[in-house]
């Protein structure tokens, strides 16, 4: 599902500038000696040192870490809304620390599907309108999103809800909205920060046997930051940071390399 | 994703009425009724007696035949009719009516643009006969005699009877209100000798062949009175010419001055109220920062978010627009029936309003719509 329909979304008229055509090799992510330094004033904060990450295509990654520790500065790389201070970060082997922020924002369109915390739904309109919005930017017939929204939406198990409004859904089916909203472009990968963050813990278990599922059966690669054991072990890959460092990658891959 | 943009955009419009309102203040323009432009009147001159000056026509110095010599005589000149008026009691069986009677010549009827709706208009024969006949406005005819026709009745007029030999056409109401139906009018010669016992007119009402001679006219008339009134070389007139085409422009110079007003007005409004658009515009990003980092993060690019708060605003300015033009138009009928004024609605003014007020709203959501459009998706996701 992941790979065989992308063509004909890459010849959707929207966008003219596209960037080029990235190789789908089984490499998603692939970071080298990342650096990420903020100034805050005359201080300044060193919130990566030097990450070196590969994630292939259909891993479930957890990252973990105290507040602080680097997660959500490697979150926002990853999902090019932030540029690294130096080093590479090759998405499908193409190198998108050097992209415009147009090109950012079509890579975020089309290769990467974001789930947040708060769910981050647009308040007074429908789950399956909510679904649609990516497809607003990338130039899909109004009847083609519809049929698209209404696929994930049943892929999630909310089809029947598609026309309720989200303060008329529990948080879990909020954020199966939002899931349903980040698949629906067909992504290479799918950033969750945090998704059961806002939930209890029954609810939590049922989102994260949705992404184990979505995993597991569509082959969707995941990557999901949580500060808590029990929602990151439903991962297959743990990988923990801490002072702006990877200290423990339960694949065995190096760990830092300052 | 226009039609997206356009449907956020007018669940926004609710929001803002005022310049909807201050929108149609552009859009009415008034026209003042059509004076005739070649039309001179001549007015005796005033009278001094012991220092008090008598207003214009105090003098008792015109007499038709200063009316027939200017016909013949000027050549710039299509005809003239002295006019007398007076208000008199008319009277029929048991019903009566106070009019207005006017002593005309037959030549007054091409001047004044008369229409006769029954019968014929006072002919030469009448004037030289000093006839008895009378024709009667659709006002005096209406009140003195109901449905019934009036041709051939006989009406008294100071007890002289007057038979009707027609009626006229309607004319309405006159640019300052008053009802111009509302006359009975008799050849002069009857009304100077019958109803007001004078030998002198009050006024000669002339037409010149075209609105270029009616200067030309006024001169010869000018030179030609003053030789039969023999008035010496350096002396004043004895009467006055007045041009309606001078009062038709003082009319239409007060409806520029109207105008003009009332643009200033508009322009101020327009003003007014895209600025009211950009603070709205600023107030709704603000508000919907979290929608346009949500937006951003599933793909929006910059010019995605400028376009769709561009879009919102002149979606809202264009409305008011809207608006503002149907309460124009409405106000504008409203007046020509309520007031009486002459309004007009012209086709191009309301294009222009509505281009107008949609480049508002493209000016004023400019600054805005690119506010927007340059948050950091970041920033944007976690603002609360």
């Amino acid at each position: 599902m992941a790979s065989e329909p992308q063509q004909e979304f890459d010849q959707a008229p929207a966008i003219q500038k596209s960037p080029p055509v990235a190789d789908r090799s089984e490499t998603v992510i692939r970071i080298r000696d990342l650096h990420k330094i903020y100034k805050m004033g005359d201080v300044e904060v060193h919130a990566l040192r030097g990450i070196h990450l590969t994630i292939q295509r259909g891993e479930f990654v957890a990252v973990m870490g105290a507040s602080g520790s680097g997660k959500s500065t490697i979150m926002n790389i990853l999902g090019c809304l932030d540029r690294p201070t130096s080093g590479s970060y090759f998405l499908e082997g193409q190198d998108v620390s050097a992209l415009s922020a147009d090109e950012w924002a079509h890579i975020r369109n089309r290769r990467i599907g974001f789930v947040f915390q708060g769910f981050n739904l647009l308040q007074r309109t429908s789950a399956v309108e909510n679904v649609e919005l990516p497809m607003m930017y990338n130039g899909v017939s109004a009847k083609e999103r519809r049929a698209r929204a209404l696929r994930v939406l049943e892929l999630v198990g909310l089809a029947e809800r598609c026309h309720h409004l989200p303060n008329q859904l529990s948080g879990g089916q909020q954020q199966r909205v939002a899931i349903a909203r980040s698949l629906v472009n067909q992504p290479s990968l799918i950033l969750a920060d945090e998704p059961t963050g806002n939930l209890d813990t029954k609810t939590s278990e049922e989102i994260m046997v949705l992404f184990q599922n979505l995993n597991g059966q569509e082959g969707i690669t995941i990557v999901l930051v949580t500060h808590e054991p029990d929602i990151a072990a439903y991962a297959k890959r743990r990988i923990v940071f801490r002072d702006g460092l990877i200290i423990s990658d339960s694949a065995g891959e190096a760990a830092a390399a300052p | 994703m226009l039609i997206m943009a356009f449907r956020i955009a007018l669940r926004a419009l609710a929001r803002n009425k005022l310049r909807s309102f201050l929108t149609m203040l552009g859009i009415m323009q008034e026209q003042i009724a059509s004076l005739g432009t070649n039309l001179l009147v001549i007015l005796p001159g005033t009278v001094t007696l012991g220092g008090a000056r008598s207003g214009s026509g105090g003098r008792q110095s015109l007499i038709p035949a200063d009316a027939r010599a200017i016909m013949n005589e000027i050549p710039v000149v299509a005809g003239a009719s002295p006019v007398l008026r007076q208000g008199q009691q008319v009277i029929v069986g048991d019903q009566n009516w106070g009019t207005s009677i006017q002593g005309v010549a037959p030549e007054f009827q091409q001047i004044r643009d008369w229409q006769v709706r029954e019968g014929r208009f006072i002919n030469q024969a009448d004037v030289d006969s000093t006839a008895k006949v009378a024709l009667v406005g659709e006002t005096v005819a209406y009140n003195l005699f109901g449905e019934d026709d009036p041709v051939g009745a006989v009406i008294r007029i100071k007890k002289v009877p007057f038979r009707i030999i027609g009626i006229l056409g309607a004319k309405g109401q006159s640019g300052n209100g008053t009802d111009q139906d509302d006359v009975v009018m008799v050849p002069y010669t009857s009304m100077m000798k019958l109803v007001m016992g004078v030998t002198y007119i009050q006024q000669i009402i002339v037409a010149a062949v075209s609105a270029d001679t009616t200067q030309e006219a006024s001169t010869q008339i000018a030179a030609l009175l003053r030789q039969r009134h023999k008035i010496r070389p350096g002396a004043d007139d004895d009467f006055t010419i007045r041009n309606l085409s001078d009062i038709a422009e003082a009319a239409s110079n007060s409806a520029t001055v109207m105008a003009v007003l009332l643009g200033s007005i508009a322009s101020v409004s327009l003003i007014v109220g895209g600025i009211g658009i950009m603070n709205i515009m600023l107030v709704s990003v603000t508000e919907r920062t979290r929608e346009i980092g949500i937006r951003m993060a599933v793909g929006a690019r910059g010019r995605d978010i400028m376009l769709q708060f561009i879009v919102e605003a002149v979606v809202m300015a264009a409305s008011g627009g809207v608006i503002g033009i149907l309460v124009g138009i409405g106000s504008s009928n409203l007046i020509k029936y309520l007031a009486a004024l002459p309004t007009l609605i012209r086709p191009e003014i309301i294009a222009i309003s509505f281009l107008v007020s949609g480049s508002v709203g493209v000016f004023f959501g400019f600054y805005p719509a690119r506010k927007a459009s340059k948050l950091d998706p970041i920033d944007a996701l976690r603002y609360e």
